[in-house]
């Protein structure tokens, strides 16, 4: 064992670091370390500069057209593009179904559309959850009914992340609605431009228009995007869910709204002196810190053993329910290094950066603390993520 | 000891209750949300009606002070409506503010109009770098001729907007963070030289910060002694947390029934979620919460009026600790346990947590009050 980096660890990280600082749009960086969420158009900016250095899926092998880097890369790239305030890629391609694709999917689909994901000509868009099928997500019940070459979908998904900016959706569908739950479900990619399939915003409590609602009314698909086989979309999802849940811990985020955090500290007053140096705050700071510590090592190991075996296991949920609870525990102690200016309310991703008399850095702060109330619900609830734990690990 | 209400107490609960019931549903609060103004001036008039605003009023004037109990059925009964119109802000704040510091002919002249709802008062102290110290007041009131001119900021005024009436605090002496040296005045809101820039709070009522520059106040708007308006601020922020607390402990068993309910109806796995051993005890944790609010809600309504000021402060302060905590953790447990669904605009669920959430950072946070409690206990030590 040996917690320390080598010689070429520390050249990688210089790497990245001066590509950062050379072609990270300085407007973008700002907007990010600022704690507002960065546009569709600066995502899709930013991706574009990684692929043309040839970084745009630090994750993937390289006969896919990924960097090919270890764990230990990775995990370098994604601290130093983060704290340098780089929008976070879109996951959805990357994490999720660019994965599945080249594990399940065949010779076609991988040549039509992984290179598209690499380059961000494609947004993808993830269709899991119903109204009636949350946390119970084998309950699904969106129908896809094969039809000689295509199947036709009808059904509702909701809680779709970015949706309204999505060229392609990947689905759960139900192909045999006799079978066990679980048994009957398969995966489709869906051109989100099909006839019959619509996107409706819902907003949130942080006045954000951030996710959707996508209904399929007789959607036509091609059977050539039925990724594997068919009733076997379940072994997919599955294998999905686990990367999404180790993208959701969010570590390389919560290091940058941390030392964000301090910043606010330092210059936020209280009897007259900085914040920062007030005993009882400092120590609720110091321990989110620690935390955060003890997750960046546990995240390294369940990386460093994912690698050997391809899918991350049940391990994922640890990081899962922990990540998130830092999320929230940073952006609490945001709202409270702010105080009074915690309460002014800029709705989230809209309008201009400080709307009132506040310092700016106290403008996201009610906006991201009710925003953040999601991770602990999304990608599988915390208390789903528990119940892994308990079953898979503990055998209970 | 008795937890029971008089007649007239009961009363004047239910009168509250049937017209929020009636008039104040969660569309029609939408509806007033969205409105330019963001308050309604209709509900103002029926809140004058039934006698509301003269609950902090005294006798002499035609109020009810000190009217602790009906304050605490009224503000339950708006914590549960979330009422956005300036009732904190206007009848308990300021009236407080002019009963404990206002000479005879200023209380002739405003009570009559404020019980009426011809006229909101609404105090503007807090600012930026203060955060909840109550003595911090750098704004400066410079004396002049036959008054004084104000230059300074105030910050997240709650419903500045809708004020005729600012108290605006400002310092005429003393260092920056001095009890002694802070003086109170009555400036009208269009007054030349005041400047509001006005946004939306969290919790969809309005806010603003207020920038005073140059402005003339004549000597008899002066509001209490010069350089001592310190005591009256601190019974105004009494009685305003006692309130405060009451109308949480009517969000927070809003909230709650609705989680419940949520929980016996919303099927996942083939059964309510609400079976459920894991969520059955955060739901058990959730009401000891509620109902731990509630009793601190009540000490600091029977405390409230203590001539005993450590025995007043620690009972407003603990109350505000217990009822800031359960903000903050009953609100979490209930978007938590509603899912997606709580995270929605639709639902009244994320409107009642965030409007806990700024109850949580009113008058001085979970923090600031349990270091107040603790100064008490130290106190006491000596």
């Amino acid at each position: 064992m040996d917690l320390n980096f080598t010689a070429q660890d520390h050249a990688f990280r210089e790497e990245v670091r001066a590509f950062a600082a050379a072609k990270l749009p300085p407007e973008i960086a700002a907007r990010v370390l600022a704690g507002q969420p960065p546009s569709r158009e600066e995502i899709v900016a930013w991706q574009r500069i990684l692929h043309a250095k040839g970084w745009g899926a630090p994750s993937w092998p390289k006969e896919h057209g990924g960097t090919g880097w270890g764990p230990v890369q990775q995990y370098i790239f994604e601290q130093e593009v983060t704290a340098a305030g780089a929008p976070l890629q879109l996951s959805f391609g990357l994490k999720m179904i660019g994965p599945v694709l080249m594990r399940f999917g065949n010779a076609a689909q991988q040549a039509r559309f992984l290179p598209r994901i690499v380059s961000a000509e494609d947004w993808w868009s993830q269709g899991y959850s119903e109204p009636e099928s949350g946390s119970d997500l084998a309950s699904l019940r969106t129908r896809a009914e094969r039809h000689a070459d295509h199947y036709v979908v009808t059904g509702q998904k909701t809680w779709i992340t970015q949706a309204q900016h999505g060229d392609w959706i990947f689905c759960l569908v139900r192909t045999d609605p006799k079978a066990k739950p679980q048994a009957g479900i398969s995966l489709l990619l869906i051109d989100m431009r099909s006839p019959g399939l619509e996107v409706r915003p819902i907003v949130t409590l942080d006045g954000a228009h951030e996710v959707n609602e996508v209904w399929f009314d007789e959607v036509r698909v091609p059977v050539e995007n039925l990724v594997g086989e068919e009733n076997k979309g379940w072994t997919y999802a599955k294998f999905l869910l686990g990367h999404e849940r180790t993208n959701i811990a969010g570590l390389g985020g919560s290091k940058r709204e941390l030392a964000r955090l301090k910043r606010i500290a330092a210059q936020e007053l209280k009897h007259g002196r900085p914040l920062i140096e007030d005993p009882s705050f400092a120590a609720r700071v110091a321990q989110v810190e620690i935390e955060l510590l003890a997750l960046e090592i546990t995240n390294l190991r369940v990386v460093s053993a994912e690698s050997e075996r391809r899918a991350p296991g049940p391990e994922a949920s640890l990081l899962k329910i922990k990540g998130t609870e830092i999320q929230q525990a940073i952006a609490e102690l945001v709202m409270q290094a702010v105080g009074p200016y915690a309460l002014p309310f800029q709705r989230r991703g809209r309008g201009e950066p400080c709307p009132h008399g506040g310092p700016a850095h106290a403008a996201p702060a009610g906006a991201t603390y009710c925003n953040l109330r999601k991770a602990s619900i999304y990608g599988g609830s915390n208390e789903i993520q528990r119940g892994i734990i308990s079953s898979m690990i503990l055998g209970l | 000891m008795d937890f029971n209400l008089t007649v007239e107490q009961q009363l004047l609960g239910d009168t509250v209750q049937r017209f929020l019931a009636k008039e104040y549903g969660f569309e029609a609060r939408r509806k007033i949300v969205k409105s330019e103004a963001g308050w309604s001036r209709d509900s103002w008039a029926k809140l004058a009606e039934m006698g509301l605003l003269a609950l902090q009023v005294p006798e002499q004037h035609g109020g009810m002070a000190p009217a602790s109990i009906e304050t605490l059925l009224t503000m339950g009964a708006f914590g549960k409506a979330m009422l956005v119109e300036p009732y904190l802000e206007s009848a308990i704040l300021a009236t407080v503010l002019l009963r404990e510091l206002g000479s005879r002919a200023q209380q002739d002249q405003l009570f009559p109009a404020l019980i009426a709802g011809e006229k909101i008062a609404v105090p503007a102290h807090g600012e930026h770098g203060a955060r909840y110290e109550l003595s911090r007041v750098a704004t400066r009131a410079t004396a002049e001729k036959d008054g004084f001119v104000l230059d300074g900021r105030k910050a997240v005024v709650s419903l500045a907007q809708a004020a005729d009436i600012l108290l605006v605090s400002a310092r005429t002496g003393g260092e920056v963070d001095a009890e002694q040296g802070i003086s109170l005045f009555l400036v009208d809101r269009g007054a030349p030289g005041v400047a509001l820039e006005d946004y939306p709070t969290l919790d969809g009522r309005r806010g603003a910060d207020v920038v005073l520059s140059g402005v003339r106040v004549p000597r008899q708007r002066l509001l209490g002694p010069e350089g001592g308006a310190f005591p009256g601020l601190q019974a105004a922020w009494e009685a305003g947390i006692t309130a405060l607390c009451a109308e949480a402990v009517g969000a927070l068993q809003a909230i709650f029934e609705a989680t419940v309910e949520y929980a016996k109806t919303r099927k996942q796995f083939g059964q309510p979620i609400g079976k459920f051993q894991a969520l059955q005890h955060r739901m058990a944790d959730m009401l000891i919460q509620v109902e731990q609010a509630r009793s601190m809600s009540y000490l600091a309504a029977m405390r409230c009026g203590d001539p005993d000021p450590g025995v007043r402060r620690s009972a407003i302060s603990a109350a505000k600790v217990l009822v800031g905590q359960a903000c903050r953790r009953v609100g979490q447990e209930a978007i938590q346990m509603h899912g997606g669904m709580g995270m929605t605009d639709e639902l009244n669920v994320s409107h009642w947590f965030k409007r806990l959430v700024v109850i949580e950072f009113s008058l001085g946070d979970t923090e600031h009050h349990l270091e107040t409690y603790a100064r008490g206990l130290s106190a006491q030590a000596r």
